[in-house]
C-alpha cells in the first residue's frame, strides 16, 4: 500500500465546456466544488428564515454577516462598508470551500495557487484602482511614511513599494500553502494507519493508534485553519482596502 | 510573458499526462498549468455569481432582518420607557392625591373634634349650672328644714328640761330661764 498524498490535488475534467485559443476549458472537480461552495453559501444566506428570534441556520447567517461587518468597520472604517459584498463573498467562498474540503474524498479549491492568486489579484487591483480613483496621485502617499528622516526616505520608499507589490504574493501563498500543507499532513498520517495495519497485521493495528490520534488532532487543527485562513484573507483585504480609503499613514 | 511560459509548461505537462495514461505521476497538480484556464474560467463564473447573489439578495435580506430586529428592540424599549414614565406620573399623581386627601381628612377631623368639644363643653356648662341651681335649692331646703328641725329640737329640749326640772325640783321653772339655758347648751 503506497501513500499518495498528492493524488487529492489532481484536477479531473468532468466534461469539456469549450476552447479559448489553445486552452481547453473543462468543467473539473475543482469547478464542481466552487459551485458547491457558492450553492451552500446561497442556501445559508437565502434559505434561512427572517424571524425576529432567529433559529440556528438564521443565527449562522446573521453571525457571519455581523462578523464580517464588524471586521470591516474595525480595520477599514465605516467607508470600508462599500466593499462589504466583496469581502463577504471572499470570506464565505474561502471559508465554506475550505470547510467542505476537510471532508474526506472532497476537493479543496484553495490548494491550487492559481485560485488563491486570482483572488489575491482581484483584491490587489481593487485596492489599486479604487485608491487611484478616489485619491488620485495622493494615493502614492502610502509609499511615503510621514516622520521619516529625508536621508533614509528613498530606502523606506523602496521597501514600501516592494512590499506593496509583493502583497498579492504573500496574500495568495499564505492561503494556498496552509491548505496544501495541512491536507498533505493529514493524508500522510492517515496513510500511516492503513499502512501499518496492512503490513504488520495485529501489531500494526495497535501501532496505528498513535498516527490515528495524530490524525484526529490534525483534523481538528485543519478545521481551525480552514476558518482562520479565510479570516486572515478577509482581514488582510480590509487592511489593504484601508490604504486605498485612507492613504495617509 | 508569464502566459506563454505557462502555456509551454502546460503543453508539456499535458503531453506527459497523456503518455502516462491519465496518471498524474510527474507534475505536482497545483503547478500544472494545463488546467489553469479551466480553473480561472470556473472561478470567475462562480465568484461573479456568488458576488451577485451576496450583494443583490443575501446581504440586503439578512441586513434587513437585523435592522428590523434592531428597530423593533429600540421601539419596544422606547415604548417601555414611555409606559414607565406614565406609570411614574400616575404614581406621583396618586401620592399627591393621597396626601391631599389625608390633610383634608385631618382638617375635617380637627373641625369636627372642635365642634364636638365646644358642644359638649356648652352642654356640660348648662348641666353644671342646672346642677348648681338644684344644689343651691337643695341646700336652701336643707337649711330651712334644719332651722325648722333645730327650732323644734329647741322646743322639745325646753319642754323636756322644764319637765325634768319639775320632776326633780318640784318647781315649775321660769320659761325664759329654761329657754336661755337650752340655748346655751345647744350652742355649747
Amino acid at each position: 500500500m503506497k501513500i499518495d498524498p498528492i493524488h487529492q490535488f489532481n484536477i479531473e475534467p468532468l466534461f469539456t465546456l469549450g476552447h479559448i485559443g489553445n486552452h481547453t476549458i473543462a468543467f473539473t472537480n475543482s469547478s464542481l466544488f466552487m459551485f458547491i461552495a457558492v450553492l451552500l453559501i446561497a442556501l445559508l444566506m437565502l434559505a434561512s428564515g427572517r424571524d425576529l428570534v432567529p433559529g440556528r441556520l438564521q443565527s449562522v447567517a446573521e453571525l457571519s454577516y455581523e462578523f464580517i461587518a464588524s471586521t470591516i468597520r474595525g480595520n477599514a472604517g465605516a467607508e470600508g462598508m462599500k466593499f462589504f459584498p466583496l469581502i463577504f463573498s471572499l470570506f464565505m467562498f474561502i471559508c465554506v470551500s475550505n470547510l467542505v474540503g476537510v471532508v474526506p474524498y472532497t476537493f479543496t479549491i484553495a490548494t491550487h495557487l492559481i485560485v488563491t492568486a486570482a483572488l489575491a489579484l482581484l483584491v490587489f487591483f481593487t485596492v489599486l484602482i479604487y485608491g487611484l480613483y478616489k485619491n488620485g496621485l495622493k494615493f502614492f502617499k502610502i509609499f511615503v511614511p510621514s516622520g521619516v528622516p529625508i536621508y533614509i526616505l528613498p530606502l523606506v520608499m523602496f521597501i514600501e513599494i516592494l512590499s506593496f507589490f509583493l502583497r498579492p504574493v504573500s496574500h495568495s501563498v499564505r492561503l494556498f500553502a496552509n491548505m496544501l500543507a495541512g491536507h498533505i499532513a493529514l493524508k500522510v498520517f492517515a496513510g500511516f494507519v492503513a499502512m501499518l495495519g496492512f503490513s504488520l497485521g495485529a501489531l500494526g493495528w495497535v501501532g496505528g493508534v498513535l498516527p490515528l490520534a495524530l490524525t484526529v488532532a490534525l483534523y481538528a487543527l485543519e478545521l481551525l485553519v480552514a476558518f482562520l485562513q479565510a479570516y486572515v484573507f478577509a482581514i488582510l483585504t480590509c487592511i489593504y482596502l484601508n490604504d486605498a480609503i485612507h492613504p495617509g499613514h | 510573458m508569464a502566459e506563454s511560459h505557462g502555456e509551454a509548461k502546460g503543453q508539456k505537462a499535458g503531453a506527459h499526462t497523456e503518455a502516462e495514461g491519465g496518471h498524474h505521476g510527474g507534475a505536482f497538480p497545483p503547478f500544472d498549468s494545463s488546467n489553469y484556464a479551466s480553473q480561472l474560467v470556473s472561478l470567475a463564473i462562480a465568484f461573479v455569481a456568488l458576488y451577485l447573489i451576496v450583494s443583490r439578495i443575501a446581504l440586503p435580506r439578512v441586513g434587513g432582518t437585523i435592522d428590523a430586529r434592531q428597530n423593533k428592540i429600540e421601539g419596544d424599549l422606547a415604548e417601555a420607557q414611555k409606559l414607565k414614565d406614565e406609570s411614574d406620573a400616575a404614581l406621583k399623581a396618586y401620592e399627591t392625591e393621597l396626601a391631599n386627601a389625608r390633610s383634608n381628612a385631618q382638617a375635617i377631623g380637627n373641625e369636627t373634634r372642635e365642634k364636638l368639644n365646644a358642644a359638649s363643653e356648652a352642654e356640660r356648662k348648662a348641666l353644671e349650672e342646672k346642677l348648681a341651681a338644684k344644689l343651691a335649692d337643695a341646700e336652701k331646703q336643707i337649711a330651712t328644714t334644719r332651722t325648722n328641725a333645730m327650732s323644734n329640737v329647741r322646743g322639745i329640749a325646753a319642754d323636756a328640761a322644764g319637765a325634768i326640772v319639775q320632776q326633780l325640783a318640784g318647781v315649775t321653772p321660769d320659761a325664759n330661764a329654761v329657754n336661755s339655758a337650752v340655748d346655751a347648751s345647744l350652742k355649747g
